[in-house]
């Protein structure tokens, strides 16, 4: 099976990588370039550009050996890198001459990437963005204001959709681009968020100019684009699965085993519910993995997004109740006081940051539209702009 | 960034749909070679089970003979003509059931006339016969009375007949009292309530024997003139699943199960039915939501299917979540009772929990989706809106079961916690206080 040659070739290579590059000892970007230069940044990608061309299954192979010899998880130090940057110039970069030059130092760290989508007028109805692109010989000149952007203030290139026609319908006149952060006109500003932290940019454009060789895809094809990026995203199903009881949900039951003082009927029968939704939630994940390695995964796998983020607000507005006047108390609110916005610091702040859970990458009112159309196959609602040029679409 | 998904242009919608439809296909497929293991397994070895929520090709065969069975002889119109008839089924479709088909006694040892599969393979066709609502003593029969008798030292010779489908069963918990000894016992007392009992041929009985509870078989037939089991056939709220008042006046009984293992015997029975009545929930929730999304994309009001309104839209993707995690559930108790990977008793609660509460508010879904039609006789809609609420009550209400789980899992994180801090919660006078502007 090619399969087996292939999971004993990509073991040998990253054998070899932990063997020359102790990843204990040498430096995280040196031993990322030694594992990107021997094939296993995306296994499946083509020899030189990271990969080895062999099924992107057997990354999993590659993965364990790294990782149990000490390696980064790369995609938690460049998550808009691995996650969705580097398939998408894989697939869509106009040579390979822009892959050698984004590629490498993506896969090492040296260059993080941001994603520059949502705009202030354009969040759910994310086709309907207004950044404008407008051609200038060879380079594009761009103009407009993206925002809810994690680090930005980080980032040296962005993925950015901008619209090249506003003449046509919302979805027809985008096109994709990799934007240079650093470069002359992209100002980055931190944006404040409830929990007193910034998290997230705002990003102001004016005059920024990009080379057409750092188009990905056609012109106007900008949304096709974005979506075959995130549907390899999408496809990149975590290989593991979660303990009883881990997650947010054992911050709850910790929080009540601690606090016998504070115990009613009423919250012990709430925590119940709440420890039965994310027990069934992870029953269904574990399934969905079942399934996915027997042939795809089906619509338990589109649920998690859901129910995760209305179960972390309902877990944490219970932890809330529970401590009754104690939960009152905060860390403070100066933009460098407490804890970064990652789930590690306490309570009360875990509670403010689960708010945007219902928002970010999704609302679950979006989440719901999926379900429904994708899932289940209802019609889709009335569109008040389809088939209108976009610049006749109302707006505000 | 999912809202991208929700809003394609409808040209491109087809070509970006990666979800395939029909929950049960996917997963049963999976690759060959596991059924025949399976199969050869005695039941209470983990070592041949296969990996969990992963169905066989065989059992993937199974799920579609039990459909297409029940879509020929099991419709609507035969489930309406077993509310009217007495006994409430077709004996001779139910004997085919079990001789045929052969799903009424799938985790039966063959050497006890069963079809010598596993609890996952009576669990495939339990799910199919409960989308169809199909008529028939499955809960004293299949759920509760089999099992028992598997697990029981004595009366390995009832379970044959049962499993043939040429005689049914009922299992009982009441007071009643035991007198005799050996194998000569009499039961007297009266059994409140006994799912199937009217038309049972013999009746398992937990009663009060000098040593302890013991469980005890009864055969309904003998001696009509001077009747030592009355039976008074109830009304049942659900017409679909009868129920009897059984009184005994000095019944002769055998013992099944004696005071050294009837605890254990009547537990793992209890155990079996939560978890296969778990899988017959998650199979008529399902079949409520597939008639629910047909109805919605075809019924138009102010011009359009009303399934394009986001009020029934979002209403029917929560609903799809409770099906699935219901799903999830009720396979967990499944493949725990199959290969011991789970505490038997939490995995049957969390089921249960899960999967009453699930199936209750698809129904209240169906028939809200549905309209003024939703509540009429003529709709399928209220016979499985009261099979919902009568499976919910039958072994433990959805509470009972969150009672049982609060027990297992909180209680018990109280008692491992003791003194430790617990996580980490704000006072106001963080170091950091005094540097705010």
């Amino acid at each position: 099976m090619g399969t087996a040659v292939d999971a004993d070739r990509v073991a040998e290579a990253a054998q070899r990588v932990v063997a020359e590059h102790d990843p204990r000892s040498v430096p995280t970007q040196q031993f990322l370039g030694a594992c990107f230069d021997a094939g296993l940044s995306w296994v499946h990608f083509p020899e030189g550009f990271g990969g080895l061309g062999v099924s992107r299954g057997v990354q999993a192979v590659a993965d364990r050996i790294l990782q149990a010899a000490g390696g980064p998880v790369p995609l938690g130090l460049n998550p808009m890198g691995y996650g969705m940057a580097a398939p998408t110039i894989r697939e869509h970069a106009q040579t390979d001459d822009v892959r050698r030059q984004l590629l490498r130092p993506l896969a090492t760290t040296e260059d993080i990437w941001c994603q520059l989508f949502s705009e202030p007028g354009a969040g759910s109805d994310l086709a309907g963005l207004a950044t404008s692109a407008v051609p200038d010989g060879d380079e594009w000149v761009l103009n407009g204001q993206k925002v809810w952007t994690s680090l930005a203030h980080r980032a040296r290139w962005g993925l950015l959709l901008a619209r090249t026609d506003p003449d046509l319908p919302k979805h027809k006149g985008l096109t994709y681009f990799v934007l240079d952060m650093h470069a002359p006109g992209v100002q980055t500003r931190p944006l404040r968020q409830m929990t007193g932290h910034a998290e997230f940019n705002e990003v102001y454009i004016s005059d920024a100019r990009i080379p057409d060789t750092h188009r990905l895809g056609g012109v106007g094809d900008g949304w096709r684009v974005a979506m075959t990026t995130l549907m390899n995203e999408r496809s990149a199903l975590g290989a593991s699965g979660s303990r009883r009881g881990a997650g947010t949900i054992s911050d709850a039951v910790a929080l009540w085993a601690a606090r016998p003082d504070r115990h009613t009927a009423v919250l012990r029968d709430r925590l119940t519910s709440l420890w039965l939704r994310a027990e069934a939630q992870r029953l269904t994940s574990e399934r969905s993995r079942a399934a996915a390695t027997v042939g795809g995964p089906g619509p338990e796998g589109s649920i998690g997004k859901l129910v995760g983020a209305e179960l972390n607000q309902h877990i944490y507005e219970f932890c809330m109740d529970l401590l009754g006047p104690e939960g009152l108390l905060y860390d403070g609110y100066g933009l460098g006081d407490g804890d970064p916005d990652d789930y590690r610091g306490p309570i009360q702040q875990r509670f403010l940051r689960s708010r945007a859970n219902t928002i970010e990458g999704g609302t679950s009112e979006v989440m719901r539209n999926i379900l429904g159309e994708r899932v289940l196959g209802l019609p889709g609602d009335l569109r008040a702009d389809a088939g209108m040029p976009w610049k006749e679409v109302p707006r505000g | 960034m999912a809202e991208e998904l929700a809003d394609q242009p409808t040209s491109t919608a087809e070509e970006l749909a990666d979800q395939p439809k029909g929950t049960a296909d996917e997963l049963a497929s999976q690759p060959k070679g596991t059924a025949d293991e399976l199969a050869s397994q005695p039941k209470s070895t983990a070592d041949g089970a296969a990996a969990e929520f992963v169905f066989s090709d065989e059992q993937r065969q199974l799920r579609a003979a039990v459909r297409g069975f029940c879509a020929e002889y099991l419709d609507e119109r035969a489930v309406r003509a077993a509310m009217e008839a007495d006994p409430p089924y077709d004996p001779a479709v139910w004997s085919r059931l079990g001789a045929e088909l052969g799903v009424l006694g799938m985790a039966v040892p063959e050497s006890a006339g069963g079809a010598g599969g596993t609890l996952v393979d009576q669990a495939v066709a339990v799910e199919e016969l409960g989308a169809a609502l199909a008529p028939g003593p499955l809960f004293g029969t299949v759920y509760l009375a089999i099992p028992a008798l598997v697990a029981a030292s004595g009366g390995t010779d009832l379970l044959g007949p049962l499993a043939d489908g040429v005689r049914t069963a009922a299992f009982a918990i009441g007071d009643v009292t035991a007198t005799g000894s050996g194998q000569a016992w009499t039961l007297t007392g009266t059994l409140e309530r006994v799912v199937d009992g009217g038309a049972a041929d013999v009746v398992l009985v937990a009663a009060d024997a000098p040593e302890g509870t013991a469980l005890f078989a009864i055969e309904t037939d003998i001696d009509t003139d001077h009747p030592a089991v009355k039976r008074t056939p109830l009304t049942t709220l659900d017409p679909t699943r009868p129920q009897a008042t059984v009184d005994l006046s000095d019944a002769p009984a055998r013992l099944v199960a004696g005071p050294d293992e009837a605890d254990r015997v009547v537990e793992h029975a209890l155990h079996v039915g939560s978890a296969l009545l778990a899988v017959e929930q998650v199979g008529a929730a399902q079949h409520l939501l597939d008639l629910s999304v047909d109805y919605a994309k075809n019924r138009l009001q102010f011009g359009r299917p009303i399934g394009s309104f986001q009020a029934i839209k979002h209403r029917l993707a929560d609903a799809l979540v409770a099906v699935e995690h219901a799903r999830s559930t009720a396979y967990h108790a499944i493949w725990a009772l199959t290969d011991g990977s789970d505490d038997p008793a939490l995995a049957v609660s969390i089921a249960q929990a899960t999967c009453s509460a699930a199936l209750t508010r698809v129904a209240n879904d169906t028939v809200q989706v549905h309209g003024g039609i939703g509540f009429t006789w003529e709709h399928q809609a209220h016979l499985y809106y009261k099979r919902a609420y009568t499976d919910a009550a039958l072994l433990g209400s959805a509470e009972e079961h969150r009672a049982r789980v609060a027990e297992l899992v909180l209680d018990t994180a109280v008692e491992a916690a003791s003194g430790t801090p617990g996580p980490r919660v704000a006072t106001g006078t963080g170091e950091r206080r005094g540097d705010r502007k």
